[in-house]
């Protein structure tokens, strides 16, 4: 019954969704307030049907109510709570319903927040909002439905894949979902603001706050992904350069040059035309990422021929949604009027070569990750192109970004003075020259890589402390001003500064894992001791036990380093009965200077265990690098308030439900 | 969660019976051994998605490892080994594709688009540019037309 009542609602949600899009449109078009009011309420009613439709499919899993097919495929009564919920989203019809319900939850905040926009720009927002939730849903009613029954209903589920039962993974879903999907509002926007033929700093003061919550939350999803694969999947890697992740990347790039031509629109009222085409593509190409990964294109062009029609569907989503925003683009746009004049060295110019490395950074991995799929299309050949390619041409088209990112910061709106600039950062070169020395006199001179890297990572911090020090005229007002001004410098200050330190820090942490990680594989038996660099680990035992849907082989290492006990370790590997498949739960000592990792095996016949070593060295600073852009981007957010001014006080009445603007 | 599900398919799929680079297979000369292990960073695990053969378990990537030790062993070079994988296997084997026509823009596509893209930017930013003030500045003279005005303005010198 409650599947049902799902099922029903969704069908709801479609026929709101049709009124979402086409009365708010008609009304802004003849200026009628009243029908313009109408998307508020509709934005609302739509969040709160496909809300239902999705607590219905949440309560099937949470009871194991296996006569629903859906989730009869992916869970199991012996599954824990945990992951019977993130099992909602584990599959591919569940995250179709998650992916509506997020684009619903952005269409409804527009409509509970946004009492300052204009009218008819929010009601042209909330109804393209509503156009791709309308697709969405069409797609899910047609193709796939999550309530379907089963008749008889199986005595249990096949459970879901052990490899998503993992408490990284359970939430790295949301938060991906929620980033990428976020874009859809700097769409919306985009779009509204073409139809409307006007630009303007307001609108880019609401495209902003919303574009780098979405960029917030997208930099803590692949995060936390990436944390997933470096534990989980046993053999120590982070990113893979695989399609599905960059599916998920090049929204994050291009939404990384969005956040930042948007600040030129705001404070400077230029590059509007750009800003708009940016965040057609940023979302474009989220689409272009479900649709890699919901089509099955990726596992094989062949699977995808054989069952093409959810493929298909979204394809011709994709080739709608981007086919018709750039004709509007092209049509409107040149009716954009130009606005403010700025020399090219300038803080504007800064910015704009910032977007155009980001572009170019956004099409190398667009065309590696497709062209495979485009010449086994054309020509039938079969070429792949994997992380080397990436490693090759990607990081190269970086490098330019990180020396500009130094330099940006330090130049003022308008027209900048290059050498002066440059002549600020002496402190940062030099900085910059040691730590490279420095790391080519421990190495030996021998691979440049880590000079290199870590050279960068000290010129991007180098900049940062530098831009600080000079908001805050370290040194030259008395030290308690620059402390003073420290304190009150404004959220999104400290959100740039976070955010760009943070890339210093990652970049440490990737240039440490990728060139001196070193790597011990042998067979143990109980009672054999093993050695990696400092490290000494010495298999105590094996033993055989039972988790709640799983058994386990669970190692313990006693490991000394230098000679002094330094920690116990319990790798695992685990088989899931219900999915036949082994997974391997790595053990992970981490500290500030790197990770100890260590992997077991099967038994092998000899008797004794494979047991894998890994020294990482910096492998947090990967993670601690990302977590200060996601907490630079919440500090960014936090200013918001301050940014807006004065009108935005009246907003701290709490939000009342939307319906009552309607009568407004 | 979207890269765990194919990945996990795969895994499904070839439901591997252990690890990567096995002891068993590994090199006694540790040289050798590394060179094995760079190269194998490059060769793909051909009915893996998108795994090498030193990352993947799947038994066709451990009989590949093999090969290529073995390869090692008698003494070839590491570009005679890519070239009889790609012999027996086609590009598809190779993680770096390698460049000919067919690949010609996924190469260097990226960096022509780079090269449009500055050029664009260098139009664009020299048409944006301010005299400081908010109306728009005529374009400075280039040092032609400077020396065509001096010129002029010499001539006037001389004449008055």
């Amino acid at each position: 019954m409650i599947a049902e009542i799902g099922h029903y609602a969704l069908v709801l949600a479609f026929f709101v969704a049709i009124a979402q899009v086409v009365v708010p449109l008609y009304g802004a078009a003849r200026r009628d307030t009243a029908l313009m009011g109408f998307a508020a309420p509709a934005a609302s009613a739509q969040f709160l049907c496909i809300a239902i439709a999705f607590g219905a499919l949440m309560h099937a899993y949470i009871t194991s109510d296996f006569s629903v097919a859906n989730v009869a495929q992916n869970s199991h009564s012996l599954k824990p709570l945990l992951y019977k919920i993130s099992g909602v989203w584990g599959n591919h019809e569940g995250s179709m319903v998650f992916w509506v319900l997020i684009l619903a939850l952005f269409g409804f905040a527009v409509a509970a927040f946004g009492r300052q926009l204009p009218d008819s720009l929010k009601a042209r927002v909330i109804s393209i909002q509503g156009l791709i939730g309308l697709a969405f849903l069409a797609f899910i009613l047609l193709t796939s439905n999550p309530f379907e029954r089963l008749d008889p209903a199986p005595l249990d589920g096949r459970d879901l894949n052990p490899l998503l039962q993992d408490p990284g993974l359970a939430f790295h879903p949301p938060m991906l979902y929620i980033g990428y999907v976020g874009f859809s509002l700097a769409f919306s926007f985009a779009m509204a603001a073409l139809i409307e033929g006007r630009v303007d700093p307001a609108w880019a003061r609401w495209v902003r706050p919303w574009t780098l919550a979405a960029w917030t939350f997208l930099t803590a999803g692949i995060t936390l992904g990436s944390w997933w694969a470096y534990y989980e999947l046993g053999w120590g890697g982070w990113w893979f350069w695989d399609p599905v992740e960059n599916a998920s990347f090049m929204p994050w790039l291009a939404g990384t040059a969005l956040l930042h031509s948007a600040i030129v629109v705001e404070k400077r009222d230029a590059l509007k035309a750009w800003t708009i085409l940016l965040a057609i593509i940023t979302f474009s190409l989220s689409l272009m990422g479900t649709f890699l990964v919901r089509s099955g294109i990726l596992t094989s062009v062949h699977a995808f021929a054989v069952d093409p029609e959810r493929g298909l569907f979204i394809l011709g989503i994709l080739i709608v949604a981007v086919g018709g925003s750039l004709t509007l683009f092209a049509v409107r746009a040149p009716a954009l009027k130009a606005g403010g004049l700025f020399a090219p060295v300038s803080r504007e110019g800064g910015l704009v070569l910032n977007n155009l490395i980001l572009s170019v950074a956004t099409v190398t991995v667009f065309i590696g990750t497709l062209y495979p799929l485009f010449l086994d299309a054309m020509t039938g050949d079969k070429v792949s192109v994997g992380a080397p390619f990436f490693n090759a041409t990607f990081v190269p088209v970086m490098i330019p970004l990180l020396v500009l990112l130094a330099i940006g910061p330090l130049l003022p709106w308008k027209r900048g003075n290059l050498r002066a600039a440059v002549e600020k950062l002496w402190v940062s070169a030099l900085f910059t020259v040691v730590v490279a020395g420095g790391i080519l006199v421990l190495e030996k001179g021998a691979p440049l890589a880590p000079v290199l890297g870590f050279g960068f990572a000290a010129w991007v911090a180098g900049g940062v402390v530098t831009e600080l020090t000079e908001r805050i005229r370290l040194f030259r007002i008395p030290l308690g001003d620059s402390l003073r001004r420290l304190f009150n410098l404004p959220g999104a200050a400290y959100g740039m500064s976070l955010a760009h330190l943070g890339m210093a820090v990652f970049i440490c942490g990737a240039t440490g894992e990728m060139n001196w990680t070193r790597e011990l594989v042998a067979t143990a038996r109980a009672g054999d001791t093993l050695t990696l660099g400092q490290y000494e680990l010495v298999l105590e035992k094996v033993e055989r036990s039972q988790g709640p849907n799983y058994f386990r082989d669970m190692a313990t290492l006693n490991v000394s380093k230098d000679g002094v006990p330094y920690a116990t370790l319990h790798p695992e590997r685990r088989l899931y009965p219900v999915q036949q498949m082994p997974t391997t739960e790595a053990a992970i000592r981490s500290g500030i200077s790197g990770d100890l990792y260590v992997a077991i095996g099967e038994g092998s016949d000899l008797g004794g265990y494979i047991v894998r070593v890994w020294v990482k060295p910096l492998v947090p600073w990967i993670w601690a690098g990302a977590m200060m852009m996601v907490l630079g981007g919440l500090f960014s957010l936090s200013d918001r308030r301050l940014r807006i001014g004065a009108p935005k006080r009246s907003r701290r009445r709490p939000a009342a439900p939307a319906v009552t603007e309607a009568g407004d | 969660m979207i890269r765990s599900i194919i990945l996990a398919l795969v895994l499904v799929v070839l439901s591997m019976p252990a690890f990567a680079v096995e002891p068993g297979e590994m090199l006694k000369d540790p040289a050798l051994e590394a060179r094995a292990r760079e190269l194998s960073k490059e060769v793909r695990c051909l009915v893996c998605q998108n795994q090498s053969i030193d990352d993947s378990n799947a038994g066709l990537a451990k009989d590949l490892r093999v090969i290529l030790r073995e390869r090692l062993v008698a003494g070839d070079s590491d570009s005679e080994i890519k070239t009889f994988l790609v012999e027996r296997y086609g590009d598809f084997v190779l993680l770096k594709p390698p460049v000919k026509a067919e690949t010609l823009f996924l190469w260097y596509g990226p960096f022509a688009i780079g090269v449009l893209g500055a050029i664009g930017v260098a139009v664009f930013l020299l048409r944006r540019r301010d005299g400081g003030g908010d109306e728009a500045v005529p374009m400075p003279l280039s040092d032609d037309e400077r020396k065509r005005i001096d010129a002029l303005m010499s001539e006037q010198d001389r004449k008055a």
